[in-house]
């Protein structure tokens, strides 16, 4: 398999979506999940909040002219709880964001979005609020993320935050999608399977 | 040996080894797929020119975006039709295993693995959907994955995964007459909060879980990632062994005694230790209802909405904004509050016991005039079960439209939606924002029973009132 580039910054600007607890649903509404493949999905991020039941837009902050091209999405605590759909990170990836920064990430989107290099930055909540004022203050100020450091820096200001050590080390080392390594395990796969009675005979097919 | 958690053992005996990063390469014996979350997977296997590694251990049903009243294909919605077109092919060319729409055996995928005898103690058991957690019921460790992951299981059959902590709920006593699961669940959420249990797998216990049937226990896992946590089990004893005697898939004759004693091994030692015990009196758990936006904001059917004053400062805008959206007034009771929908379905609430207990209590009463009611087993065995009880009948005859099974109005991927601002008094699991394809509108989450009982009279009620308490027929 083709190897994948490191990851060690990530500089764009920022927009804020704010609020805690924004769930998978709210980011990309489940009739968007009626396709076989993930190429359409940048058009419903986040649609039910972008346009009104008339179709109106609501003037959501990345309908925002000073927004336009962000590549860091901002957001509260707990953030794509909810399904377990990788169609939000996806999403998410697809419309041109290449990290996120939250104060804290439900696990499931965490692991999905770290899968496909999408960075997940957590702030304490400080921090945080600070970050989300000087974007709102400066939309055009540019943010850098730095993978290793676990900050993000705008406007001279850094912010330190944290990246849970088993995704910084995949992201810094470009060995985000595991599954080359997964493959690489056969042997000891074989070996396990061959050990639990339920998976028995059924194991061997291969 | 130290005394070791159900847990450990279980992860123990499925690692495959460490990773670079730390993370542990976990075996999953089984996996479960649905029509949503595997087309892509399916699709990037074929990109790398990979193959399914161990077919036999994947397990296919329909369950989403199924019509739940004209199943004859191709669907109305040419989406949905591409969708279960794409699923049959994928499961024909992999050998995949299909309970397919009309097999007879199609439901919701979480009730259908438990159904089938395939959902085990002492499995790991991986699903693109995040309610797998329900087949920790059987002391499985199981949890809801991405596609990509959905793609390496396809491969490799094992996942990349970090061990979580682990925290014991103790749920002791007696539940008081009118309590049920569905409550049991939302209070722990609403005690935890709907992030405390990041980070965490839940071992649910004490005498109320020991007393609880395995559909109980089903309808408290399936919830425990609206509190955060990624799976929760219950530790196998007798009434898990009589659940799974006989089903298909599970081991028979002398299989069967082996694994019942492997089974019962593979508790939760006494005196194991835990990163964290959590204990509630089962005397404090009383019929519960949400009024928000989250799972975790819930009430007890008595109690008043919130004050976004009265809260913490961290949670006001929250609460704003979760008034603003129910249209909920601070203070109101939520009692009395005007239902628009009842919803009796999802792979929380949509099982045998569930319907048995509906239409135990409902006596002759009828829908409320305006109430669009729908009941939607989860299962066609089950829908067939309550076709032979009459339960059935029992609903139709009370005003509830009987459909068939699948994920219906959960997720409204399906035609079943609410429309504009409508209220849904509903059995399944999420009342965020637009879950039930209106995105103004509103889902207040509750038992069966409290459904049963808001769609008697038309308004948010407690069922012990409306039906007399303690009205429990099965366990
Ligand atoms: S019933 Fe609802 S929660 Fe359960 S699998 Fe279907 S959509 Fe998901």
């Amino acid at each position: 398999m083709a190897a994948i580039a490191p990851i060690r910054t990530v500089t764009g600007r920022g927009v804020v979506v704010a609020g805690d607890d924004i769930d998978t649903d709210r980011i990309i509404p489940a009739r968007f999940l009626r396709c076989v493949t993930f190429d359409d999905l940048a058009e419903g991020l986040f649609l039910d909040v972008r346009i009104d039941e008339d179709g109106r837009p609501t003037g959501h902050p990345l309908d925002r002219s000073e927004h336009a091209g962000a590549s860091v999405l901002v957001s509260g605590r707990n953030f794509g709880c909810g399904s377990s759909r990788e169609h939000a990170p996806q999403a998410i990836a697809r419309a041109g964001f290449r990290a996120v920064i939250a104060g804290s990430f439900a696990e499931i989107f965490f692991a999905n979005a770290t899968t496909l290099g999408l960075v997940c930055l957590a702030l304490d909540e400080g921090p945080l609020a600070r970050l989300q004022a000087a974007i709102q203050a400066e939309p055009s100020a540019t943010l850098t993320i730095d993978v290793a450091e676990a900050s993000v820096t705008c406007a001279d200001q850094r912010y330190p935050g944290r990246i849970a050590d088993t995704a910084r080390s995949v992201l810094l080392t470009g060995r985000y999608d595991p599954l080359a390594e997964l493959l690489a395990g056969s042997d000891a796969i074989d070996a396990v399977a061959a050990n639990l009675p339920y998976v028995g005979a059924a194991g061997g097919a291969r | 040996m130290p005394p070791r958690t159900l847990f450990d053992k279980v992860w123990d005996a499925h690692t495959v080894r460490t990773l670079d990063n730390g993370q542990t390469q976990l075996f999953i014996g089984t996996h479960l797929i649905h029509e949503v979350t595997s087309p892509q997977a399916f699709g990037m296997l074929e990109d790398l020119g990979l193959s399914v590694r161990m077919p036999a251990r994947t397990f296919a049903t329909v369950d989403h975006i199924v019509p739940t009243d004209q199943r004859e294909e191709p669907f109305a919605d040419a989406l949905a039709d591409q969708m279960i077109k794409a699923l049959r092919a994928n499961c024909l060319r992999h050998g995949i295993t299909y309970f397919d729409l009309h097999s007879g055996l199609q439901g919701i995928v979480h009730m259908v693995g438990p159904e089938q005898g395939i959902t085990q103690p002492g499995s790991t058991i991986a699903c693109g959907d995040s309610h797998t957690s329900t087949h920790g019921a059987f002391g499985a460790i199981a949890f809801g994955i991405g596609t990509s992951q959905v793609r390496d299981v396809l491969a490799t059959q094992t996942l990349a995964m970090s061990k979580p902590k682990l925290r014991r709920i103790e749920v002791n006593g007696t539940l008081r007459p009118g309590v049920y699961a569905k409550d049991v669940i939302l209070h722990i959420i609403r005690t935890l909060g709907v992030n405390g249990g990041i980070g965490f797998a839940y071992e649910y216990a004490g005498e109320v879980f020991d007393a609880l049937s395995m559909e109980e226990r089903m309808t408290v896992c399936n919830m425990s990632i609206e509190g955060g946590a990624r799976c929760g089990y219950v530790n196998p004893d007798q009434t898990t062994f009589d659940y799974l005697a006989g089903r298909p898939y599970a081991p028979q004759g002398a299989a069967w005694d082996e694994a019942v004693v492997r089974w019962r091994a593979l508790a939760s030692d006494p005196g194991c230790s835990y990163d964290d015990v959590v204990v509630i009196d089962a005397a404090d758990i009383a019929p519960t209802v949400t009024w928000g936006i989250n799972p975790g904001q819930a009430i007890a059917i008595d109690e008043a909405v919130p004050h976004p004053d009265r809260v913490r400062a961290d949670e006001r805008a929250s609460v704003e904004e979760a008034l603003a959206h129910m249209q909920l007034t601070p203070g109101q009771p939520i009692q009395g509050t005007k239902i628009d929908v009842a919803f009796l379905g999802s792979c929380t609430n949509a099982r045998l016991s569930d319907f048995r207990e509906v239409a135990a209590v409902l006596g002759g009463r009828r829908v409320a005039p305006g109430v669009h009611a729908i009941a939607v087993p989860g299962s066609t065995l089950v829908k067939e079960a309550c076709e032979r009880e009459g339960i059935d009948r029992v609903l139709i005859d009370a005003g509830f439209e009987w459909r068939a099974a699948g994920c219906s109005m959960c997720l409204a991927m399906n035609p079943d939606k609410l429309v504009g601002d409508q209220l849904c008094a509903s059995s399944s699991n999420r009342n965020f924002k637009g879950r039930q394809g209106s995105a103004s509108g509103r889902t207040v989450l509750m038992s069966p029973v409290m459904v049963a009982a808001a769609a008697v009279t038309g308004v948010i009620s407690d069922a012990r009132a409306v039906f007399g308490a303690g009205a429990k027929v099965s366990a």
